[in-house]
């Protein structure tokens, strides 16, 4: 299969290790991946807090990179995000379609019935639950609320880990719980999003675990900047980090965190 | 009675006084961030939240999960509510004359003053200083209790835990369970400091404080001439109105007294009397978590010789036409006013009711509350949008996209007259969406983080100026890293261009 990748701004600019891993996966389960070089970010951010209008240049700018989709010139689109996933299949038609552009809202519908979400691509799409990855650590999955109840992912991810050779996958307390990130809420209400993410780092270090993985680098980036002032060493990985992992090119949990790493 | 979550546990005894009787029921209190933090600072209360949405929540997921057809029933109740509000105008016709019909009277009320006006003429037409009250949300909305007072009657609350909340002085925290930001100790001193004739030596056992709020409640039950209740719904084609609860005092309300006074939000209407089929399934298993509330209160009219012999109902409006008219957060009025919303919503459970500053808190009162008044309001982004709300909501209301419509509007309104936050908001978003409408932009400003290297220690940022603050006051910033993604994949296909041409 021929398929686009949508790295998301945040996983770009912040956490390309993510994306890296998403393009190193597919290739090595045989697809051809493209990076329209275009994008830059799906809407959902000022979507969320209620820029409509700003929204709108963002929003066709992600529709007019991944158009091609819809003429067929690639087989689907991949997000590493549950949140950008679930922005660019419920609001996007919405918002442009508010500003009167109805041709490019048409056109948003026809790309976001062929973007998926990293999981549901690799399972629903092209029907693997194992990709042949090894990572012998113990992990624990946060479902993040939009990959869960917006999208409906259901046990994807974790049907993508159990096939993982030598994981051991140990089950969050109240994982479905939100971790209190909410994109602007984390700062327009920043003493409550913390007493959400309190509880969930609590609930993270009782499970013992030195991973903690999500589809979504944004709860992650959350989750694991509570973690750090824990100074419990549990590492935030991205799904697409761990399923990348393989006995002959291994994942290192926290290996600089692929920070380091430079292409050139 | 039933006391399940209306008393939390024993805690440490807090201040007897509540917060007041706001002039404003839907609008009142500090903003919620502010209030929010408040709340957060005080453990009992976390506590007390904690303990009694979980329990609810398992009891809720438990008795909903044994119905096989709970999805249809949804989609059911969704679709009379969407039939209800296309015809409402109809439909309360015809409610009006069956109610008519039965012996009853029906007022029409525009707003919350003239719903009180109407409710004094009556209660000053019997004669009387006091009536008791069915637990309601429509009049706790209107300030009913304290419009009386001002005409000299008071206004008897018989629900145990809005009985609490008005000797306290207090605000409801929830919708179902009023008194949810209480536990016992807290409510034992509350009647032996309000209530004349409580024990002196009353204890904090949940038995014994119900047996004190009943015996005080019987004398009122058998004095009172008059008696105000809500509605939870109204039958159109029959004139039935219906009141369900738990603990048997609003039985007690709708049957004893000579004259009932019923004060109903227009949008409490089903079509058909089979409609309530499908509604009293949905209520008691989304709200108590039981398979059948305990009491189911049915009346029409007037019936000679039993009951009420003289029935009055105010239709109450105070902005629910101008919802109706809003066609993104029309659905706002389908509410049965279940709470389940409320239950699972991260937020509430940590905050509390009384931060919405609105008698409506939770999600259903960040959607409803804004639209009611038609005010500027904090309380659209009182949410992450995780939408566990919606995936409870008995009628499918889909609360995350109308606090999405809500901010929307908020934007709106503050660009019309913005304060400094206000700008501050809008120059970021300007300046966001330039950088993102374009991957050549995008791709520059994806690099700039890359500054912040220089000041992170052991991969992450402790401390940021402001606004950055908001975010390392309580969670580190990671360390940017060398190379973003867009200038990994060109350096990527860069060398596989040399390589294609070194092997030409
Ligand atoms: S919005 Fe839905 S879940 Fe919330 S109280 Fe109303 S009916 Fe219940």
């Amino acid at each position: 299969m021929r398929i686009a990748l949508a790295a998301t701004c945040i996983a770009d600019a912040m956490f390309p290790q993510a994306p890296r891993a998403v393009v190193t996966l597919l290739e090595r389960l045989g697809h051809e991946v493209v990076f329209p070089p275009g994008q830059a970010c799906c809407g959902q951010m000022h979507v969320n807090t209620g820029y409509l209008a700003d929204a709108v240049p963002v929003v066709r700018n992600h529709v007019r990179t991944f158009a091609p989709v819809a003429d067929g010139e690639w087989d689907a689109v991949v997000v590493p995000s549950g949140s950008c996933t679930g922005s660019i299949r419920h609001q996007q038609r919405m918002v442009l379609e508010r500003a009167g552009l109805d041709a490019e809202a048409r056109t948003a519908s026809a790309v976001a019935g062929r973007t998926y979400e990293l999981s549901e691509l690799l399972v629903d799409v092209l029907g693997v639950t194992d990709v042949g990855a090894w990572f012998p650590h113990r992990v624990t999955y946060h479902p993040t609320c939009h990959s869960l109840r917006m999208l409906g992912v259901g046990d994807r991810p974790e049907r993508l880990l159990r096939a993982v050779d030598d994981l051991e996958l140990v089950p969050l307390e109240q994982a479905e719980g939100c971790c209190g990130f909410g994109g602007t809420f984390s700062l327009k209400n920043a003493d409550t999003s913390a007493a959400m993410l309190q509880d969930k780092v609590g609930h993270v270090l009782d499970t013992g675990a030195e991973v903690l993985t999500a589809g979504d680098w944004s709860c992650l980036m959350h989750i694991g900047g509570g973690l750090t002032r824990t100074a419990s060493g549990v590492r935030p990985m991205h799904l697409a980090e761990i399923l990348v992992s393989t006995r002959e090119a291994p994942v290192v949990p926290g290996a600089a965190d692929g920070r380091q790493e430079v292409a050139r | 009675m039933s006391t399940f979550l209306g008393m939390p546990d024993a805690g440490a005894p807090a201040t007897v006084s509540g917060v007041g009787r706001p002039d404003d029921p839907l609008h009142w209190g500090a903003t919620f961030p502010d209030a929010a933090r408040t709340a957060l600072a005080d453990e009992q209360l976390r506590r007390n939240l904690g303990n009694a949405t979980s329990t609810i929540r398992a009891k809720r997921a438990r008795v909903v999960g044994e119905v096989p057809d709970w999805e249809a029933l949804r989609d059911a109740g969704s679709a009379l509510k969407t039939d209800v509000m296309t015809r409402l105008p109809e439909l309360l016709e015809e409610l009006e004359r069956n109610v008519t019909a039965r012996g009853g009277v029906v007022h029409w009320a525009r707003d919350a003053a003239e719903a009180n006006r109407i409710v004094a003429g009556i209660v000053r037409a019997k004669e009387t200083d006091e009536v008791v009250k069915v637990k309601s949300m429509a009049t706790q909305e209107i300030g009913l209790n304290e419009a009386l007072a001002e005409e000299g009657v008071a206004a008897v609350e018989t629900d145990l835990a809005e009985l609490i909340v008005q000797l306290a002085d207090d605000m409801p925290s929830h919708i179902l369970v009023p008194a949810i930001h209480r536990n016992r100790t807290e409510i034992r001193d509350i009647f032996l400091e309000r209530m004349a004739d409580a024990p002196p030596d009353l204890t904090d056992v949940p038995r014994e404080l119900a047996m004190a709020a009943r015996a005080h409640l019987r004398r009122k039950f058998l004095s009172a001439k008059v008696a105000v209740s809500g509605a939870n719904f109204a039958v159109a084609d029959t004139g039935t109105l219906a009141v369900v609860e738990s603990e048997g005092n609003g039985r007690m309300c709708l049957t004893l007294p000579e004259t009932l006074v019923t004060v109903m939000g227009i949008e409490k209407l089903v079509p058909t009397f089979d409609d309530l089929e499908v509604f009293l399934q949905l209520l008691p298993r989304s709200s108590t978590g039981e398979r059948m509330n305990p009491y189911t209160s049915l009346w029409t009219g007037v019936t000679p010789g039993d009951g009420p012999q003289e029935f009055h109902l105010v239709l109450l409006d105070n902005g629910r036409t101008k919802v109706l008219a809003d066609e993104a957060g029309r659905s706002a009025l389908h509410c049965i006013r279940c709470s389940a919303c409320l239950n699972v919503c991260p937020v509430y459970e940590r905050v509390g009711g009384h931060a919405y500053g609105s008698v409506y808190p939770g999600p259903i009162g960040a959607i409803l509350t804004p639209q009611l008044t038609g005010e500027k309001s904090d309380l659209p982004y009182a949410s992450t949008l995780c939408g566990a709300c919606y995936q409870v909501c008995p009628v499918k209301i889909d609360i995350p996209s109308i606090l999405v419509e809500l901010r929307a509007r908020e934007v709106e309104l503050s660009g019309a007259a913005p304060d400094t936050a206000d700008r501050v908001w809008q120059a970021a978003m300007k300046a966001a969406s330039y950088a993102m409408a374009d991957g050549g932009r995008f791709r520059r400003a994806a690099r700039l983080p890359r500054a912040l290297r220089a000041i992170a220690r052991h991969g992450v940022i402790r401390r940021l100026p402001f606004p950055g603050s908001l975010w390392t006051r309580s969670r580190d910033l990671p360390e940017p890293p060398r190379q973003t993604f867009h200038d990994w994949w060109a350096a990527r296909e860069r060398r596989a261009g040399t390589r294609q041409e070194g092997e030409r």
